[in-house]
């Protein structure tokens, strides 16, 4: 039974995520500076599990991926990025990247479903790529959409290509996200009928089945926690499934609420901590205690403001996961933490 | 302190300085920007100046304490003291409304009629609300209408303008440029060439693409494109114009650039392309923000000290307050030998650029209050 179990897992196509089963595709949206793209890289890593190929796609055109781990700036084709998160067992499967920019993306859709290579310079050189994808309506957002979808629905007639058990999106901010992934829904407006149009149904039915999640990243400010309220709101509006809140760079929670109020208040007792670290033979004088009261009063008060906004967001009935803010900053091994910590609390 | 700290910035000589005319605050998405902006627009009227301030989605609370929730992309007075009116300041703010400063370019530009047809075309509603580089490029737009009023009134003797969160800091000072460039584009000439009607034009090239653009796109969506394009094409010269004159209001003396960022890799490194790039273009760079900085701890205890200790007491005491206080420090100590790290990285690479450090507030900045602490400590320990 057991051993069939773990074979049964193991083996099992499609998705690694207890909470989101049924996601294929995992788009990665929040307010700009809130964490996507390292929360995007963590997700890849914990996604990645044994004898599973995970994508980890960009669309900005920043290069955050290579940055992040340390790498060659991205071509336009998938490459082995690393090795995912291990398992207990030690094994771990692979992720693996790819740089979308909506040229690429446009010349190759002429390649392949219009055989337009020569004509498809020819665009380029009179300036029609360029048009195309930075002023004709949503055209670039349909180019990125377009090759994401062909990457999540990809199938053995694609032969030299990898299929993926889930692709992981560095999407744009909240403030735009609902606009990206509506556009094939929009286009029917401009391209009435032909080929454009059925290839738009077909992503948009994508982007709109549970096969699809769209996660929010916010940190405990105002203004993001605002924005991600506002953001599942558009999305829900425009029938895109949202998945999960993470909650990322949280401060560490280590003095309770009765002690962050006594040092609000200034009540802490300067002389029992006096004791206790001269217990914990720190070298002690009442200064040295002034002084980390001091500290925690700063830490209290933006305490006491991300618990105004936890609330917030505890009551946008949405599945929510936190991760800590790292003092070191985000390096590989950060990044396989935070992975670690996503596959806890099973959002991977 | 390390030998390769940065000259200060003297932010109080800057906005005392009658010469300048034009602050512009930018660097990348949210380190800090509107709210800088708004600060030295306080901190300069509360010094005697007629300011006013043009901010890009301010976070509401903000919006609302300046009083400037509606959008309707004119500048309306915030209330200051008496004895800043007495003193000859006042502050006017302003939040931008990017499609409505599109709008009334369009407008002015063209005949109602024509104007009509322009802002109806699915073209042009593209290009006003998501042509990446557009809120940039109204800004500046923006810009040029606020000085060209103040000079003409002498309402304002300075204006402050804040940026939007670009994908790129860049963005915003390739914006006008590029969206100029691109209406002039070969491309653009082409579509316009048949309605022109000698089809000198009409080579082989060209119906190799149009051919493809029809089948790709249907044949509706390219007269869409015709009819936007030929409507606009009057314009053209326009935005060519206008776009020129504000890049060489941005190089004159009276302007003066701040470089926002916060001390992480990301942000430092925008900075660092935005202050190489301003310097490539001879726009007037004044100095650098680096805004949020995490407070100095207040001991020299190390951080390995403390979580040893800490350890230490939660072995016999999990909930041991002491412990928290210690992981608490630990953590500050690293982030801020973090933080130091990134800093000196500039200062050393950019030796000349003269900086201000400004902490991070333990709580929002949502208020004049707010405000005003932060303009005292953009100002530095000599401003406050
Ligand atoms: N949990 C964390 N702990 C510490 N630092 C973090 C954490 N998450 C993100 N950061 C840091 O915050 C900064 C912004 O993160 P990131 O680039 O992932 O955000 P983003 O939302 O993708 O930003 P952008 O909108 O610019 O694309 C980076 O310097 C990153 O290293
Ligand atoms: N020195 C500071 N201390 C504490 N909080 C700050 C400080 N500076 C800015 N903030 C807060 O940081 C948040 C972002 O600031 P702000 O809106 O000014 O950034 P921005 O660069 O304009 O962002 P965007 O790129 O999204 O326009 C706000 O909630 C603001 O109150
Ligand atoms: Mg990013
Ligand atoms: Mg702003």
């Amino acid at each position: 039974m057991a051993i069939l179990a773990i074979v049964s897992t193991r083996t099992s196509p499609g998705s690694a995520s207890p909470d989101w089963p049924q996601v294929r595709l995992h788009v990665v949206t929040g307010k700009g500076g809130t964490g996507k793209s390292t929360v995007a890289a963590a997700l890849a890593l914990a996604l990645a599990r044994s004898g599973r190929n995970v994508l980890l796609c960009e669309v900005e055109g920043r290069q955050g991926i290579a940055r992040m781990f340390d790498v060659d700036p991205l071509p336009y084709a998938e490459r082995r990025l690393a090795k995912g998160l291990l398992d207990e067992t030690g094994h771990a499967g692979q992720v693996h990247a790819l740089h979308i920019d909506p040229e690429s993306a446009l010349l190759e859709y002429l390649s392949i479903y219009y055989k337009l290579g020569r004509a498809g310079r020819a665009l380029d050189k009179f300036g029609v790529i360029d048009f195309a994808t930075t002023i004709a309506p949503g055209v670039r957002d349909v180019l990125l959409t377009g090759k994401v979808y062909e990457a999540v629905v990809r199938n053995s007639r694609n032969k030299d290509a990898i299929t993926y058990d889930a692709v992981v999106l560095d999407a744009p901010p909240t403030g735009r996200i609902a606009q990206f992934l509506g556009v094939n829904s929009e286009l029917a407006g401009l391209a009435r009928v032909g080929p454009i149009k059925s290839q738009a149904d077909k992503v948009m039915d994508l982007l709109r089945s549970p096969r699809t999640a769209v996660h929010l990243v916010t940190v405990l400010e105002e203004m993001p926690v605002q924005e991600t309220a506002d953001g599942i709101a558009e999305l829900r509006a425009a029938g895109l499934p949202v998945g999960g809140v993470v909650v990322n760079q949280v401060r560490p929670r280590d003095i309770g609420p009765a002690a962050l109020e006594q040092i609000r208040a200034g009540e802490v007792d300067g002389e029992a901590v006096a004791a206790e670290l001269t217990r914990a033979r720190v070298d002690c004088d009442a200064a040295l205690v002034d002084h980390l009261l001091a500290e925690a009063r700063d830490h209290a008060v933006r305490r006491e403001l991300e618990e105004e906004q936890h609330e917030v967001v505890a009551a946008l009935d949405v599945p929510t996961y936190e991760l800590p803010r790292l003092a070191g900053g985000v390096d590989r091994g950060g990044l396989l933490d935070l992975a670690a910590l996503m596959r806890e609390q099973g959002l991977a | 302190m390390s030998t390769r700290t940065a000259p200060v910035l003297d932010i109080d000589a800057l906005l005392d300085d009658r010469g300048t005319g034009i602050i512009v605050c930018c660097g990348s998405g949210g380190v800090g920007k509107t709210t800088t902006s708004a600060a030295l627009a306080l901190r300069a009227a509360e010094r005697g100046r007629k300011v006013v301030v043009l901010t890009i989605d301010p976070a509401r609370r903000l919006a609302q304490s300046m009083g400037i929730e509606e959008l309707d992309n004119t500048p309306r007075p915030v209330p200051l003291s008496t004895s800043t009116s007495e003193e000859g300041g006042s502050l006017d703010a302003m939040m931008l409304d990017m499609k409505r400063t599109f709008d009334e370019v369009v407008e002015s530009q063209a005949n109602p009629e024509k104007a009509q047809q322009i802002l109806q075309n699915p073209f042009y509603v593209a290009l006003s609300s998501s042509f990446a580089g557009t809120q940039e490029y109204m800004a500046m737009e923006k810009l040029g209408q606020i000085h060209r009023q103040a000079q003409k009134d002498g309402t304002y003797d300075l204006i402050v303008v804040d940026t939007p969160p670009s994908r790129s800091a860049l963005d915003f000072l390739d914006a006008p440029e590029r969206l100029s460039s691109f209406l002039d584009g070969r491309f653009i000439r082409l579509l316009l060439a048949p309605a022109r009607g000698p089809a000198r034009l009409m080579t082989a090239g060209l119906s190799v693409v149009t051919n493809a653009l029809t089948k790709i796109l249907g044949a509706q969506v390219l007269r869409d494109m015709q009819t936007f394009v030929a409507a606009f094409d009057t314009l053209f010269g326009g935005f060519r114009q206008r776009a020129e004159k504000t890049f060489a209001l941005l190089q004159a003396d009276e302007t003066a650039f701040l470089v926002v960022a916060t001390p992480e890799p990301d942000a430092m490194r925008e900075a660092e392309y935005f202050v190489d790039r301003l310097t490539d273009d001879d726009m007037p760079l004044a100095g650098l923000v680096v805004n949020r900085a995490s407070p100095r701890p207040r001991t020299d205890l190390s951080a390995e000290e403390a979580i040893t200790a800490g350890d230490r007491l939660r072995e016999s005491d999990p909930e041991s307050l002491a412990a928290g206080l210690l992981r608490l420090h630990a953590d500050r100590v690293r982030i801020v030998e973090r933080e130091t790290q990134i800093r000196q990285r500039f200062a050393a690479s950019h030796p000349q650029v003269a900086t201000a450090v400004v902490p991070a507030m333990a709580g929002d900045v949502h208020d004049l209050e707010g405000l005003r602490e932060i303009g005292e400590l953009l100002a530095g320990p000599a401003g406050a």
